[in-house]
């Protein structure tokens, strides 16, 4: 599904070849209060191609505009601390095939990622290495070929490879986002569907505005997106294909369907149904439009969200009195309520990884995004604010996207919604830079492998 | 004794009274307890026919003056027999965006069923929840979410 959308063939020259030793190793489970330093040189290019590259894309110097996508990406994560380009003595050709790597342990750099492009039948063909500094070593090589407008996903590529060698776990960097993007009056906002690259980037509108939308989420196993439009008034649960723009409404219910949701296999969604006062949880299999009840039960029973081994279904529900955060199989047996701290719970979203459930709380007046063990247990608030709700993980599970708004008096004046991200240690919180202002936000998987 | 037994008594009044006037409901000019009673954003089917009820955070049980409202708006519908409407549900921005879609459909039915317990036919009436997607007063204050949790008939045709 994925390789029809951007064509990118990697080939694989050496892969942490020799099985060395790195001493570089980052702690991805702990407040990272000293990012790792590195330094990032910028990809060299040969004059020829640099022309080329200029022609088709406008860009100065692609290699130094790739390592900046590059650096940035390294930065917020948290993780990595890239040194300023400024300081570094070696020329970047020379670096590729060469360090001297007491140059780069002068400006205490522990890792170097050097790399080279060219243009080859058209395309754009990326070489990087990534050099262990004080063990004076290549630790990866890698080389892409790809169409050239797609320099900017080299750039999130390099980066995954970069974090998966030093952190051990699969990077987030090569994803979107889906969002709902804001304008307008805070009584009669006129919210589109809208797409881009997790730094920002490329962003793309796939709604007019013409008629409200909310909630969109990805299918973690292809490009087709599930949200809630209000398209002729009626609230329904659609499916839409981002390639193709196709769109259906899901299933033939007699009322609103919101709350929309992908099981992890992709087959099927799971929603509320809401009708005559109450909302139950439903599942519709998208291949034989089979429709199943899931919750029966007078109370609200609202978003839904699947483990990762479709096993199980984490739900919100007020059949205490009051929203929590209820566990269930995922056939609606054995429902088990695992929030009982003080103050309201919504949106459980089941991490990818399948260790946690990340939420909102409301108490005393102010809005908490947290994690919790998927009994309840070890509940820890992340980030506290006026508004903020709705978080999606990273497709590793260790970042958490979510939506926060800002106050305003009867006119509407000092109101705004931004999308932020914080990871799990709770240090690293950083506002997501959107064209508009938005709200809901989900994450994609990796778009490579 | 006397003085005694009336000084104890005196002060078990003003003890009551005290207390009385805690647990009391806090009126403001225009909100009792957190439920909206001013006539800010209303706007009326037909003279002396409200459009909307209030309700109280988080809760969708209709207030007495929310079903006087109603009883209102029943009489109106059952002369104008030939009109259709829609009840808009509605929460206050205070929270998460998915159960208050549902919070919105269930005030919206309240309302329905209160209409329909006054003899009008459910084929007459449609409901529909926006949640927090549609306030109408854009404060961030307990006066303006209180205008915003609301159910708001409307007509169809």
């Amino acid at each position: 599904m994925r390789k029809f959308i951007f064509l990118i063939y990697v080939w694989l020259i050496v892969f942490n070849w020799g099985k060395a030793w790195s001493l570089i190793e980052v702690d991805i489970t702990r407040g990272n209060l000293n990012p790792l330093p590195l330094a990032v040189s910028p990809l060299s290019v040969d004059q020829n191609s640099k022309e080329k590259f200029k022609d088709l894309l406008k860009l100065e110097d692609i290699g130094v505009e790739i390592s900046k996508v590059v650096e940035n990406n390294l930065r917020q994560s948290g993780l990595f601390n890239p040194l300023d380009t400024k300081a570094f003595l070696q020329k970047p050709d020379i670096a590729h095939v060469k360090p001297r790597f007491e140059d780069w342990a002068l400006i205490k750099a522990q890792a170097l990622i050097t790399g080279e492009v060219k243009i080859v039948d058209e395309k754009l063909r990326v070489e990087f290495r990534l050099w262990d500094v004080l063990a004076g070593k290549e630790i990866m090589a890698l080389a892409f070929t790809t169409v050239s407008e797609n320099w900017r996903r080299v750039g999130h590529i390099i980066t995954d490879k970069v974090y998966q060698r030093l952190t051990g776990e699969k990077g987030y960097f090569d994803t979107r986002i889906i969002y709902v993007a804001e304008e307008g009056l805070k009584t009669s906002r006129i919210k589109k569907l809208a797409i881009m690259d997790q730094d920002g980037f490329n962003t793309k509108y796939l709604t007019l505005g013409n008629e409200l939308v909310l909630t969109p989420r990805f299918n973690p196993t292809n490009q087709m997106v599930t949200y809630l439009s209000y398209f002729k008034n009626l609230p329904r649960v659609y499916l839409l294909d981002i390639e193709t723009g196709i769109q259906e409404v899901v299933g033939d219910f007699p009322g609103m369907t919101f709350a929309p949701r992908f099981s992890p296999d992709g087959k099927k969604i799971i929603m509320s149904f809401a009708k005559d006062g109450n909302s139950d949880i439903y599942t519709m299999d998208l291949e034989s439009r089979e429709v199943e009840k899931i919750t029966n039960h007078p109370s609200i029973d609202t978003s839904p969200s699947y483990s990762p081994d479709g096993k199980y279904i984490c739900f919100n529900s007020d059949r205490s009195g009051y929203q929590q955060i209820y566990v269930m199989r995922s056939d609606g047996s054995k429902v088990k309520r695992i929030s009982f701290g003080n103050g309201l719970y919504g949106t459980p979203v089941w991490s990818p990884r399948g260790d946690l459930i990340a939420f909102t709380k409301l108490h005393k007046g102010k809005f908490y995004i947290g994690v919790m063990r998927t009994d309840g247990t070890g509940e820890r608030l992340l980030t506290e604010n006026y508004y903020q709700e709705a978080p999606s993980w990273s497709p590793n599970g260790r970042v958490l996207i979510f939506y926060r708004e800002t106050k305003s008096d009867s006119a509407g004046k000092g109101f705004s919604a931004k999308l932020w991200s914080i990871d799990l240690t709770g240090y690293n919180e950083r506002m997501v830079k959107t064209e508009t202002d938005a709200s809901d936000p989900s994450w994609s998987s990796l778009l490579t492998d | 004794m006397s003085l005694n037994k009336i000084f104890r008594n005196t002060l078990l009044v003003i003890f009551a009274s005290i207390l009385l006037s805690a647990c009391a409901v806090k009126t403001t000019g225009k909100m009792q307890g957190d439920v909206y009673t001013g006539k800010d954003t209303v706007e009326y089917l037909a003279s002396g026919v409200p459009d909307r009820v209030f309700f109280a955070t988080n809760e969708t049980v209709l207030t007495t003056a929310s079903r006087e409202t109603l009883r209102k708006q029943a009489s109106w519908l059952r002369k104008n027999s030939k009109i259709n409407v829609v009840l808009e549900g509605h929460a206050d921005e205070r929270g998460t965006r998915e159960y208050n879609l549902a919070l919105g459909e269930r005030r919206a039915n309240a309302a329905k069923d209160y209409l329909m317990t006054y003899g009008i036919s459910g084929n007459r009436i449609s409901v529909i929840s926006y949640g927090k997607e549609r306030p109408v007063d854009s404060g961030s204050n307990p006066l303006a979410w209180s205008k915003n949790r609301r159910s708001v008939t409307v007509k169809a045709n």
